[in-house]
């Protein structure tokens, strides 16, 4: 399939600047974001979530900080990070507002901010209604959509996404690649979901380690689609790539996590480092393989669209024959 | 799909969550929340002829070698000092401990005074002293903390209302109860995950829990048939059929297999 260059009409960006610190101001969200899914994580795998059993205090206070000692060093630290990410929060979702001119991207910094001020009243929820799995799951999968977001706020105002004039192959194929990759976003949710009901012990571990075949296999063929046939495009290739070796070395934790947790952890009489560090990573890398994949969808959306009549977009104007 | 649209299914889902939380407390809601609330019997209580009691004791054992104990790592709190071996099962020369005791059935309609004494549930060493409890329901259960350390105290019951509240050193005891029969009821501390332990509630003051050497005795009980009930946290529950006599004294022993 040939690459078509930007000779006949075709992209270009719509005129607006890359502002290198509010892209790297996003990163750093993002960044911070990932150790709070950490933190949370080890929230959970830890069995802490009650540990502090007030909210939005703790132990009375709004700002003291308590004894970080047992349950309420993970518990607390984790509030701590939430109360940072959601500042952090308002300041993207400001300064996106005032300096990015495209609306749709002052409408995401505003879906980042609604999104950690719902995640942290989740938590909320889920303390003062000792973790009912439902909530607490909720807290979880909307953790990692949160993180998405400022992953694809980060991603929109990259240099090479401003002004870059973008490499673009047409997607005669069906299903298409972006299908494929809506697709992978979906059955990776569904697992999200499966998963983090299991961990809050809503749901057996069965249909979390049955799913994950649909995963691999979607995701699989997500992946070879986009390096087989885009090869050429850095865009779509790089994070396919990095999405392969997230999909293969989250298999590898997932089955580490249910032989620590389900085979022989099912007696403990306290969480074990093996199980803690075993799921917390399975957690981890479960964020960063749903992140690429919403990364590579807005790199296929850009990249391979599947027909030309979209190409032109209010982004973009056509360079002159 | 239009912005409408999304908003909408964001304000359903948000709604759905509420309605499902709403649920839970409605549920809690039934049941005593007041912390120093006594239950009292819905009825009389029933006299029992002191003339005519009789009595049931006997020796729970384990069959074959009793598991090693696990060990607990209780180095994230160095305030929490002493005996770090895990309770799951007990087992001394072959006599289980930890086994609540309790006459499950043939009782009938009869009701009973709830107790006026306190039972006590002690936080030392970071485990709970005991680690198996019989309690009636409504009786009060007064919870202290003798660790230098701040606990929390967190029930996790199915027919009881749960509540989670903290307890620093040197701090009041907390007084409860429960309103509700519930056996093998798990308690534990979500600061130090190692600490569990199993509060058994019943209607009747019919119950004993099995000492280190694994015996138990039950007194006072009105001739009859019953249903008595051994059971243990990890290994379950086992009955047994009884009659007894008036002034009966009966053994009834009874083994658990790993």
């Amino acid at each position: 399939m040939a690459l078509h260059k930007p000779q006949e009409p075709l992209l270009q960006p719509i005129a607006i600047s890359y502002n290198r610190a509010h892209h790297r101001f996003a990163i750093f969200v993002a960044v911070v974001t990932f150790f709070l899914i950490i933190a949370g994580a080890l929230v959970t795998s830890n069995d802490a979530g009650l540990s502090v059993p007030d909210w939005p205090t703790s132990f009375g206070s709004l700002y003291k900080i308590p004894h970080l000692v047992g349950g309420v060093k993970f518990e607390h630290t984790h509030r701590m990070i939430a109360q940072f990410v959601g500042f952090l929060s308002i300041i993207l979702a400001v300064w996106t507002w005032r300096a990015d001119p495209r609306r749709w991207m002052k409408y995401l910094g505003l879906t980042a901010l609604g999104l950690v001020i719902a995640q942290g009243i989740l938590g909320g929820i889920t303390v003062l209604f000792y973790l009912p799995p439902a909530v607490s799951s909720a807290h979880a999968a909307l953790a990692q959509t949160f993180f998405c977001v400022v992953v694809l706020i980060a991603l929109f105002t990259g240099q090479n996404w401003v002004e870059e004039i973008p490499l673009v192959e047409i997607d005669r194929e069906r299903p298409s690649l972006f299908a494929l990759v809506l697709f992978s976003i979906v059955v990776l949710y569904v697992q999200l979901i499966l998963g983090a009901m299991f961990r809050h012990h809503g749901l057996s571990w069965w249909p979390h380690v049955l799913n994950a075949a649909t995963v691999a296999i979607v995701l699989t063929w997500t992946c070879v689609r986009a390096l087989s046939r885009y090869s050429g495009l850095d865009g779509v290739r790089r994070p396919a790539i990095t999405l392969l070796s997230l999909l293969i070395a989250q298999l590898c934790l997932g089955f580490v996590a249910f032989l620590t947790r389900v085979a022989w952890g099912h007696d403990a009489v306290q969480p074990e480092l093996p199980m803690v560090v075993s799921t917390v990573a399975h957690v981890a890398v479960g964020a960063l393989l749903l992140a690429t994949t919403v990364v590579l969808a807005a790199q296929v959306w850009l990249r391979v669209p599947v027909v030309e009549e979209r190409i032109p977009s209010r982004e973009r104007k056509q360079v002159a024959a | 799909m239009n912005k409408k649209l999304w908003a909408a299914m964001f304000i359903l889902g948000l709604l759905a969550l509420l309605a499902g939380c709403s649920k839970k407390e409605n549920t809690n809601e039934e049941q005593t929340t007041s912390p120093s609330s006594e239950m009292k019997p819905s009825a009389t209580a029933t006299p029992i002829d002191p003339a005519t009691a009789a009595s049931v004791s006997g020796t729970v054992t384990f069959g074959g070698a009793a598991p090693k104990a696990a060990k607990i790592d209780m180095s994230q709190d160095a305030a929490c000092k002493g005996n770090n071996v895990a309770e799951t099962i007990v087992a001394n020369d072959g006599k289980l401990a930890n086994v609540f005791v309790y006459v499950k059935d043939g009782l009938g309609d009869r009701t009973f005074d709830v107790p006026k004494d306190s039972v006590t549930i002690d936080q030392k060493g970071c485990r709970y002293h005991p680690h198996v409890l019989g309690v009636m329901t409504g009786q009060n259960i007064e919870i202290r903390n003798d660790d230098e350390t701040t606990h929390n105290i967190h029930p996790t019951p199915k027919d009881n209302r749960e509540w989670n509240e903290s307890q620093p050193p040197k701090a009041a005891a907390i007084e409860k109860n429960f309103a509700r029969e519930e056996i093998m009821l798990p308690v534990k501390c979500n600061q130090h995950p190692w600490m569990k332990m199993y509060v058994n509630v019943v209607k009747t003051p019919f119950y004993a829990v099995t000492g280190e050497d694994g015996k138990y005795e039950i007194k006072g009980l009105p001739p009859g048939d019953y249903t008595l009930a051994f059971v243990q946290e990890k290994l379950g529950e086992q009955t047994q059929k009884i009659t007894l006599a008036a002034k009966d004294s009966k053994t009834v022993d009874q083994g658990f297999k790993p």
